[in-house]
């Protein structure tokens, strides 16, 4: 790598050829301040807060967006820089909106504490009509655009990473806003409700859309309420309360879960070896048919993932066949407690209150889809965020770090090591082919640690291919037949592997698809950071520590789930799984044209 | 890149049907949607053709140049040449320009919306008049001044409207 030299305050640098010169400072240990920048996201130079004085240039120079050269000298700080810095702030702030106090961002707000760095004590240029714009709710995510900044991190992670494109500037000037096509709300639109954009918003202007006043509002009434934990949320809650990403923080999870006041706590992942029992079974179904000359529709591909699962019904619409008919983990473990717990306990399903803790806000969306009741009760009543949890925890005055570690209730509470990579992208692939695999040859997976090494790790698309050998005599005509897999993560993965299937060309029998990159564990509803590449490979490698703890790794050896199966389903894939763990999915079209149905949220 | 409508038999005002307009378009954007930034030529193509934007002409446009329906929205709503309301077939400018409105401007929209019964953006119920303003046409000696197409009427008195209209 070239090295180039440069002077910053004076002090001699260097830096990589071909790098700005936001990243020589801050490599060199020089703070400069930014505020729409996101490193390894987001680089337009839209709002100017980075700008730095260079000798013998006439303008300042956004630093996130011009490359350091040969001998530059530059001043981050200078007396013209921080005037400039602060009129740029200002006119920020001219129409924004100023109720911080009552804002779910406030001291978690970027804009907040730019202009506490900035040292702003004056709003100059406020006008007679402080803030104007909207606010828009989702089931899964609300905009208020009275807090927006224009800074488009949201249309970068929508457009480029997502392909969702719901979101562009719309309008001009004073009047431009970030938002779908003029006049709809997100509920109406093609949105995957993925939540990336609210990951990455800066200020209040996009949000969860939450769900703590129903929780608590549930905890106080007089029904049994359950909650239950997905595999992702337990490696980043910690960052919460101060924790470096990938600490694993199960027990005290549990345990505040219990203080404050759940009936059960319940793992997720118990319902994700049910689904491996459930997508598994689907999967040798419709490989067997194709074996035997049937029509079954393969490639087959995951359906855990509601962001995913939406974004499917809206842009490949004809293809939705492809999509295993399961339930995803969570809204099976909630028909499971409804349908089966509630009996055991002699309760009614209407006594219960299932809430959700999910990295995810795709799942809000998901608990209010029609496909998602049985019996005309919804199989999950309350989503909760990792982020709001971790809100719920403060707000209930449990000192986190200093909690014991406790176990999750049975019988809704073991589970493998398999269920445990469910919150990484690869996972559910793995933790398939480790019994799927065992199914037709009676044998183990045949990779080191039971890790399928092609499919591991944060690459778009991976794939692998199994061949089959020395099979059990009843899987006869599989012998020799090459498996072959594909996994992603992120829509725009997503929709290149989709794009081949919508043409015929597709080369794969099993897909897994995650609708957020790197899966569950930079899901839209996980706590927020700076560093995501860093923070997604440090939870991933936590859920990997995770998996390798348990003493079983592959859900059919789940004692909780062959209990199961023995006192209420009979088998994966029969009568009883059909009605309650298995669905069926909506076409919707690219303008949700194809659809009645609608996920906005009228304000009483 | 200009682009050349020469070739299409346009004749929005002599009856064709919409999927007549609507094969017009794609013709146009068939020529033009491999090429890098034709977006904004289109759009003026098909407002010639359609004489408007609607929201279910640019979701047409949008599948077929393959591009999201919030980034042509995001086009449309950000120039003010492009219009998503039908238009009449004549559009009037009321130049609301310094010398203009010192000179009654103000008075000539007023009358306007009176006599044609709309407002300001509007179209009149036989679609024969959009009313709209302009600032500074360019035309300061004549305040003030009226566009009505691309003629330019002179010094107009609100008692000089019903003339000028009948013009059309």
């Amino acid at each position: 790598m070239s090295m180039i030299n440069l002077t910053i305050n004076g002090i001699p640098c260097q830096t990589p050829k071909g790098t700005t010169i936001l990243q020589a400072a801050r490599g060199n240990g020089i703070h400069v301040p930014s505020l729409c920048h996101l490193k390894d996201v987001h680089k337009y130079g839209t709002c100017r807060i980075c700008v730095v004085e260079q000798v013998g240039a006439k303008n300042l120079q956004a630093s996130c967006m011009v490359e350091a050269q040969e001998g530059m000298e530059i001043y981050t700080h200078s007396e013209r820089v921080r005037k400039a810095r602060k009129t740029l702030y200002q006119l920020m702030i001219s129409d924004h909106n100023k109720n911080c106090l009552s804002c779910l961002r406030n001291q978690d707000c970027e804009l907040q504490a730019l202009g506490r760095e900035l040292a702003v004590q004056d709003d100059p240029y406020a006008g007679d009509e402080p803030y104007h714009g909207l606010v828009d709710v989702s089931e899964s995510i609300t905009r208020d655009t009275t807090k927006c900044i224009l800074c488009r991190r949201c249309v970068t992670v929508c457009n480029e990473i997502q392909t969702v494109s719901v979101l562009n500037a719309q309008n001009r000037g004073f009047d431009t806003k970030i938002a779908p096509v003029t006049g709809m709300k997100l509920g109406d639109t093609n949105c995957s409700f993925c939540g990336q954009c609210v990951a990455v918003c800066p200020t209040g202007a996009l949000s969860s859309t939450v769900h703590e006043d129903r929780v608590w509002k549930a905890l106080e009434s007089h029904k049994h309420v359950i909650v239950q934990t997905a595999p992702a949320v337990r490696v980043a809650i910690g960052e919460c309360f101060g924790l470096e990403p990938g600490t694993i923080q199960t027990g005290r999870m549990v345990a505040a879960l219990r203080q404050m006041g759940f009936y059960r706590v319940f793992d997720t992942n118990w319902a994700a070896d049910l689904t491996i029992m459930e997508e598994g079974t689907e999967f040798l179904q419709r490989f067997a048919s194709v074996l035997d000359g049937g029509e079954a529709t393969l490639p087959m591909i995951t359906s855990c993932s509601p962001g995913w699962v939406k974004f499917c019904e809206n842009h490949f619409p004809e293809q939705l066949d492809h999509l295993s008919t399961c339930k995803s983990p969570h809204t099976m473990m909630g028909a499971v407690i409804k349908h089966y717990y509630a009996k055991k306990l002699g309760l009614k399903p209407e006594d219960m209150f299932v809430v959700s803790v999910m990295p995810c806000t795709a799942k809000k969306t998901e608990i209010a889809r029609a496909e998602m009741m049985n019996d005309g009760l919804p199989n999950v009543d309350a989503v909760l965020t990792t982020r709001e949890l971790g809100d719920m925890i403060r707000a209930h005055g449990i000192n986190f770090l200093n909690l014991p570690e406790e176990e999750f209730d049975n019988p809704l509470g073991q589970s493998t090591g398999a269920a445990d990579i469910f919150g990484t992208t690869g996972g559910v692939m793995e933790a398939a082919l480790r019994t799927v695999y065992e199914i037709i040859t009676g044998r183990e997976l045949p990779f080191p640690n039971l890790h399928v090494s092609p499919i591991v790790g944060l690459e778009e698309i991976k794939e692998a291919t199994i061949k089959l050998e020395n099979v059990k005599p009843e899987w006869s005509n599989a012998e020799g037949f090459e498996v072959k897999i594909a996994v992603t993560s992120g829509l725009r993965g997503a929709r290149k592997l989709m794009e081949q299937v919508e043409a015929g060309t597709s080369p794969y029998h099993f897909i897994e698809v995650m609708g957020c990159p790197g899966g569950c564990i930079t899901g839209g509803g996980q706590p927020r950071t700076f560093h995501i590449n860093e923070t997604r490979k440090a939870r991933m490698e936590a859920i990997y520590r995770e998996d390798e703890g348990k003493p079983l790794r592959k859900s059919h050896e789940n004692p909780d789930i062959k209990a199961f199966y023995e006192d209420c389903a009979g088998e994966p894939g029969g009568h009883w799984s059909h009605e309650y763990l298995h669905t069926h999915y909506t076409k919707r079209g690219l303008f949700n044209e194809m659809t009645d149905e609608h996920f906005v949220v009228e304000k009483d | 890149m200009s682009l050349s409508l020469e070739n299409l038999t346009c004749n929005c005002d002599h009856g064709s049907t919409d999927a007549e307009k609507y094969a017009m378009i794609a013709q146009v954007i068939d020529a033009y949607k491999d090429k890098e930034g034709s977006l904004i030529q289109v759009l003026h193509a098909a407002q010639e053709i359609y004489g408007y934007l609607p929201l279910e002409l640019q979701k047409f446009i949008a599948l077929r140049m393959n591009k999201p329906l919030s980034e042509v929205n995001g086009v449309v709503s950000f120039y003010s040449f492009f219009s998503t309301k039908e238009r009449g077939k004549h559009t009037i400018h009321v130049c609301m320009g310094t010398a203009c409105y010192v000179r009654g401007a103000q008075k000539l929209v007023e009358a306007l919306e009176e006599k044609l019964g709309v407002s300001v953006g509007e179209v009149t119920p036989d679609k024969k008049f959009t009313l709209d303003v302009a600032r500074c046409i360019g035309a300061c000696g004549l305040a003030p001044a009226v566009m009505v197409d691309n003629d330019v009427h002179r010094q107009v008195q609100p008692h000089g409207l019903d003339a000028m209209l009948k013009q059309y």
